[in-house]
Protein backbone atom coordinates (compact mmCIF):
# COMPACT_ATOMS: atom_id res chain seq x y z
CA UNK A 1 0.00 0.00 0.00
CA UNK A 2 1.53 3.42 -0.71
CA UNK A 3 1.62 6.19 2.01
CA UNK A 4 -0.63 8.86 1.76
CA UNK A 5 0.29 11.85 0.31
CA UNK A 6 -0.58 15.24 -1.10
CA UNK A 7 -1.83 13.89 -4.30
CA UNK A 8 -4.61 11.48 -3.26
CA UNK A 9 -5.67 14.30 -1.18
CA UNK A 10 -6.11 16.59 -4.49
CA UNK A 11 -7.95 13.89 -6.33
CA UNK A 12 -10.47 13.94 -3.78
CA UNK A 13 -10.82 17.53 -3.77
CA UNK A 14 -11.35 17.23 -7.51
CA UNK A 15 -13.61 14.54 -7.31
CA UNK A 16 -15.79 16.41 -4.90
CA UNK A 17 -15.51 19.80 -6.24
CA UNK A 18 -16.86 17.28 -9.39
CA UNK A 19 -19.86 16.32 -8.22
CA UNK A 20 -20.75 19.65 -6.52
CA UNK A 21 -20.41 20.92 -10.08
CA UNK A 22 -22.96 18.68 -11.19
CA UNK A 23 -25.28 19.16 -8.49
CA UNK A 24 -25.46 23.04 -9.23
CA UNK A 25 -25.74 22.49 -12.86
CA UNK A 26 -28.14 20.08 -13.10
CA UNK A 27 -30.80 19.59 -10.26
CA UNK A 28 -33.83 21.58 -10.05
CA UNK A 29 -34.84 21.67 -6.06
CA UNK A 30 -32.59 25.24 -4.84
CA UNK A 31 -32.20 23.24 -1.77
CA UNK A 32 -30.40 21.12 -3.30
CA UNK A 33 -28.39 23.35 -5.48
CA UNK A 34 -27.22 25.63 -1.86
CA UNK A 35 -26.16 21.88 -0.23
CA UNK A 36 -23.79 21.43 -3.93
CA UNK A 37 -21.88 24.66 -3.39
CA UNK A 38 -21.43 23.50 0.21
CA UNK A 39 -19.91 20.38 -1.45
CA UNK A 40 -17.66 22.86 -3.51
CA UNK A 41 -16.07 24.81 -0.49
CA UNK A 42 -15.46 21.90 1.44
CA UNK A 43 -13.59 20.35 -1.75
CA UNK A 44 -11.93 24.00 -1.56
CA UNK A 45 -11.02 23.49 2.41
CA UNK A 46 -9.84 19.85 1.68
CA UNK A 47 -7.22 21.29 -0.72
CA UNK A 48 -6.14 24.55 1.41
CA UNK A 49 -5.62 22.12 4.45
CA UNK A 50 -3.65 19.33 2.41
CA UNK A 51 -0.84 21.90 0.73
CA UNK A 52 -0.93 23.67 4.58
CA UNK A 53 0.04 20.34 6.12
CA UNK A 54 2.52 19.35 3.53
CA UNK A 55 4.65 22.57 3.37
CA UNK A 56 4.25 22.85 7.26
CA UNK A 57 2.32 26.64 6.81
CA UNK A 58 -0.64 27.88 8.79
CA UNK A 59 -1.65 30.56 6.20
CA UNK A 60 -3.66 27.75 3.91
CA UNK A 61 -5.80 26.69 7.50
CA UNK A 62 -6.55 30.42 8.09
CA UNK A 63 -7.35 30.38 4.84
CA UNK A 64 -9.82 27.90 5.21
CA UNK A 65 -11.42 29.88 8.30
CA UNK A 66 -12.24 32.19 6.18
CA UNK A 67 -13.79 29.98 3.39
CA UNK A 68 -15.94 28.18 6.32
CA UNK A 69 -16.96 31.96 7.25
CA UNK A 70 -17.97 32.90 3.67
CA UNK A 71 -20.00 29.77 3.40
CA UNK A 72 -21.78 30.29 6.85
CA UNK A 73 -22.57 34.19 5.63
CA UNK A 74 -23.86 32.45 1.69
CA UNK A 75 -25.83 29.64 3.32
CA UNK A 76 -27.89 32.26 5.30
CA UNK A 77 -28.25 34.72 3.28
CA UNK A 78 -29.50 31.66 0.46
CA UNK A 79 -31.74 30.09 2.35
CA UNK A 80 -33.64 33.91 3.51
CA UNK A 81 -33.94 34.59 -0.58
CA UNK A 82 -35.01 31.14 -0.73
CA UNK A 83 -37.74 31.92 1.97
CA UNK A 84 -38.83 35.25 0.27
CA UNK A 85 -39.05 33.75 -2.62
CA UNK A 86 -41.23 30.59 -2.20
CA UNK A 87 -43.92 33.36 -0.18
CA UNK A 88 -44.03 34.90 -3.48
CA UNK A 89 -44.17 32.52 -5.68
CA UNK A 90 -45.00 28.74 -4.06
CA UNK A 91 -42.32 26.95 -6.13
CA UNK A 92 -38.60 25.91 -5.15
CA UNK A 93 -37.80 24.58 -8.56
CA UNK A 94 -35.08 27.02 -10.42
CA UNK A 95 -36.01 26.64 -13.37
CA UNK A 96 -40.06 27.51 -13.04
CA UNK A 97 -38.84 30.74 -11.63
CA UNK A 98 -38.24 32.81 -15.06
CA UNK A 99 -39.92 36.19 -14.21
CA UNK A 100 -36.66 37.90 -16.25
CA UNK A 101 -36.74 35.56 -18.86
CA UNK A 102 -38.34 36.95 -22.52
CA UNK B 1 1.68 4.48 8.59
CA UNK B 2 -0.74 1.84 7.60
CA UNK B 3 -3.13 3.19 9.76
CA UNK B 4 -3.61 6.28 7.86
CA UNK B 5 -3.91 4.82 4.60
CA UNK B 6 -6.79 3.08 5.70
CA UNK B 7 -8.69 6.07 7.84
CA UNK B 8 -7.91 8.19 4.38
CA UNK B 9 -9.56 5.70 2.47
CA UNK B 10 -12.65 5.08 5.11
CA UNK B 11 -12.71 8.91 5.01
CA UNK B 12 -12.89 9.38 1.54
CA UNK B 13 -15.62 6.80 1.02
CA UNK B 14 -17.68 8.78 3.12
CA UNK B 15 -16.43 12.08 1.64
CA UNK B 16 -17.63 10.84 -1.52
CA UNK B 17 -20.48 8.44 -0.98
CA UNK B 18 -21.69 11.48 1.29
CA UNK B 19 -21.50 13.75 -1.85
CA UNK B 20 -23.39 11.21 -4.55
CA UNK B 21 -26.14 10.71 -2.17
CA UNK B 22 -26.49 14.34 -1.90
CA UNK B 23 -27.11 15.67 -5.44
CA UNK B 24 -28.90 11.96 -5.95
CA UNK B 25 -31.70 11.79 -3.35
CA UNK B 26 -35.87 12.75 -4.11
CA UNK B 27 -36.02 13.58 -0.70
CA UNK B 28 -34.55 16.54 0.47
CA UNK B 29 -34.06 15.64 3.96
CA UNK B 30 -32.49 12.48 2.93
CA UNK B 31 -30.21 15.11 0.82
CA UNK B 32 -29.28 16.59 4.15
CA UNK B 33 -28.57 13.65 5.90
CA UNK B 34 -26.36 12.76 3.48
CA UNK B 35 -24.26 15.95 3.13
CA UNK B 36 -23.43 15.55 7.01
CA UNK B 37 -21.98 12.00 6.50
CA UNK B 38 -20.14 14.08 3.77
CA UNK B 39 -19.04 16.76 6.09
CA UNK B 40 -18.07 14.03 8.68
CA UNK B 41 -15.95 12.70 6.32
CA UNK B 42 -13.79 16.10 5.44
CA UNK B 43 -13.83 16.84 9.09
CA UNK B 44 -12.28 13.13 10.04
CA UNK B 45 -9.34 14.31 7.31
CA UNK B 46 -8.98 17.37 8.62
CA UNK B 47 -8.17 15.20 12.03
CA UNK B 48 -5.75 13.07 9.75
CA UNK B 49 -3.80 16.11 8.63
CA UNK B 50 -2.95 17.47 12.40
CA UNK B 51 -5.86 20.72 11.48
CA UNK B 52 -7.41 19.86 14.92
CA UNK B 53 -8.89 23.25 15.25
CA UNK B 54 -10.53 23.30 12.06
CA UNK B 55 -11.55 19.44 12.88
CA UNK B 56 -13.57 21.46 15.71
CA UNK B 57 -14.94 24.21 13.57
CA UNK B 58 -16.22 21.50 11.24
CA UNK B 59 -18.06 19.91 13.40
CA UNK B 60 -19.88 22.48 15.68
CA UNK B 61 -20.29 25.23 12.42
CA UNK B 62 -21.06 23.06 9.43
CA UNK B 63 -22.74 20.14 11.14
CA UNK B 64 -24.02 21.66 13.89
CA UNK B 65 -25.19 25.36 12.72
CA UNK B 66 -25.33 25.31 8.62
CA UNK B 67 -27.04 21.90 8.61
CA UNK B 68 -29.35 23.04 11.17
CA UNK B 69 -30.45 25.89 9.20
CA UNK B 70 -30.69 23.72 6.54
CA UNK B 71 -33.70 21.21 7.76
CA UNK B 72 -35.12 24.32 9.40
CA UNK B 73 -36.10 25.65 5.85
CA UNK B 74 -36.26 22.24 4.48
CA UNK B 75 -39.35 22.44 7.19
CA UNK B 76 -40.42 25.41 6.79
CA UNK B 77 -40.89 25.54 3.16
CA UNK B 78 -42.84 22.87 1.17
CA UNK B 79 -40.75 20.42 -0.46
CA UNK B 80 -43.71 17.52 -1.01
CA UNK B 81 -45.15 19.04 -4.23
CA UNK B 82 -41.14 19.55 -5.43
CA UNK B 83 -40.71 15.80 -4.35
CA UNK B 84 -43.17 14.73 -7.19
CA UNK B 85 -41.56 16.53 -9.73
CA UNK B 86 -39.41 15.81 -12.39
CA UNK B 87 -35.97 16.34 -10.27
CA UNK B 88 -33.54 17.49 -12.80
CA UNK B 89 -33.10 20.03 -15.89
CA UNK B 90 -32.74 19.69 -18.97
CA UNK B 91 -28.95 21.64 -19.01
CA UNK B 92 -27.20 17.77 -18.08
CA UNK B 93 -25.46 18.64 -21.34
CA UNK B 94 -23.12 21.44 -19.81
CA UNK B 95 -22.74 19.77 -16.57
CA UNK B 96 -21.38 16.25 -18.75
CA UNK B 97 -19.35 18.83 -20.68
CA UNK B 98 -18.02 20.07 -17.53
CA UNK B 99 -17.30 16.76 -15.68
CA UNK B 100 -14.93 15.72 -18.90
CA UNK B 101 -13.05 18.59 -18.70
CA UNK B 102 -12.21 18.30 -15.35
CA UNK B 103 -12.27 14.64 -15.18
CA UNK B 104 -9.45 14.52 -17.98
CA UNK B 105 -7.40 17.18 -16.05
CA UNK B 106 -7.58 14.54 -13.23
CA UNK B 107 -6.90 11.54 -15.11
CA UNK B 108 -4.06 13.29 -16.90
CA UNK B 109 -2.36 14.28 -12.87
CA UNK B 110 -3.11 10.74 -11.97
CA UNK B 111 -1.63 9.09 -15.21
CA UNK B 112 1.16 10.98 -14.41
CA UNK B 113 2.00 10.21 -11.04
CA UNK B 114 3.55 12.16 -8.39
CA UNK B 115 6.09 13.98 -11.08
CA UNK B 116 3.04 16.42 -11.83
CA UNK B 117 3.07 17.75 -7.81
CA UNK B 118 6.67 17.93 -7.43
CA UNK B 119 6.24 21.18 -6.21
CA UNK B 120 3.92 20.00 -3.69
CA UNK B 121 6.28 17.99 -2.49
CA UNK B 122 9.43 20.24 -2.24
CA UNK B 123 9.37 21.19 1.58
CA UNK B 124 9.96 18.77 4.17
CA UNK B 125 11.58 20.23 7.28
CA UNK B 126 9.49 19.30 10.12
CA UNK B 127 8.57 22.38 12.65
CA UNK B 128 9.54 20.95 16.08
CA UNK B 129 9.04 23.83 17.64
CA UNK B 130 5.19 24.25 16.70
CA UNK B 131 4.51 21.00 16.93
CA UNK B 132 4.56 21.25 20.85
CA UNK B 133 2.32 24.27 21.18
CA UNK B 134 -0.71 22.58 19.24
CA UNK B 135 -2.51 23.77 16.51
CA UNK B 136 -5.23 25.93 18.24
CA UNK B 137 -1.96 28.02 19.67
CA UNK B 138 -0.65 28.26 16.00
CA UNK B 139 -3.61 29.26 14.15
CA UNK B 140 -4.35 31.94 17.03
CA UNK B 141 -1.11 33.53 16.54
CA UNK B 142 -1.61 34.01 12.74
CA UNK B 143 -5.11 34.63 13.37
CA UNK B 144 -4.68 37.60 15.46
CA UNK B 145 -1.40 38.52 14.34
CA UNK B 146 -0.85 38.41 10.77
CA UNK B 147 -4.65 38.43 9.70
CA UNK B 148 -6.17 40.70 12.11
CA UNK B 149 -7.85 42.96 9.40
CA UNK B 150 -9.26 40.36 7.31
CA UNK B 151 -10.37 38.88 10.76
CA UNK B 152 -12.24 41.96 11.60
CA UNK B 153 -13.83 42.43 7.93
CA UNK B 154 -15.00 38.77 8.16
CA UNK B 155 -16.56 39.75 11.03
CA UNK B 156 -18.04 42.52 9.70
CA UNK B 157 -19.63 40.30 6.22
CA UNK B 158 -21.08 38.29 9.14
CA UNK B 159 -23.44 41.37 10.35
CA UNK B 160 -24.19 42.15 7.32
CA UNK B 161 -25.38 38.82 6.70
CA UNK B 162 -27.42 38.23 9.39
CA UNK B 163 -28.72 41.55 8.78
CA UNK B 164 -29.46 40.51 5.06
CA UNK B 165 -30.99 37.35 5.69
CA UNK B 166 -33.60 38.61 8.47
CA UNK B 167 -34.52 41.71 6.26
CA UNK B 168 -34.74 38.89 3.27
CA UNK B 169 -37.03 36.29 5.51
CA UNK B 170 -39.36 38.66 6.90
CA UNK B 171 -42.84 39.64 5.69
CA UNK B 172 -42.86 42.91 6.27
CA UNK B 173 -39.65 45.18 7.60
Amino acid sequence: MHPITTVHYLALSAALLLIGTVGVLTRRNIVIILMSIELILNAVNINLVAFSHTLHNVDGQIFAIFVITDAVAEAAVGLGILIALFRNKETVLADEIDLLKW
Amino acid sequence: MLIDTVLFYFFAVLVVGGGLLTITRRNAVHSAISLIVSLLGVAGLYLLQQAEFLFAVQIVLYIGGIMVLFLFVIMLVNLDLAAKERQFNRQWLVALVAVAVVGAQLSWFIYRGRDAFHVAESVAQPVEAGMAVGNTAILADALFKDYLLPFEIASVLLLVAVVGSVVMAKKRI
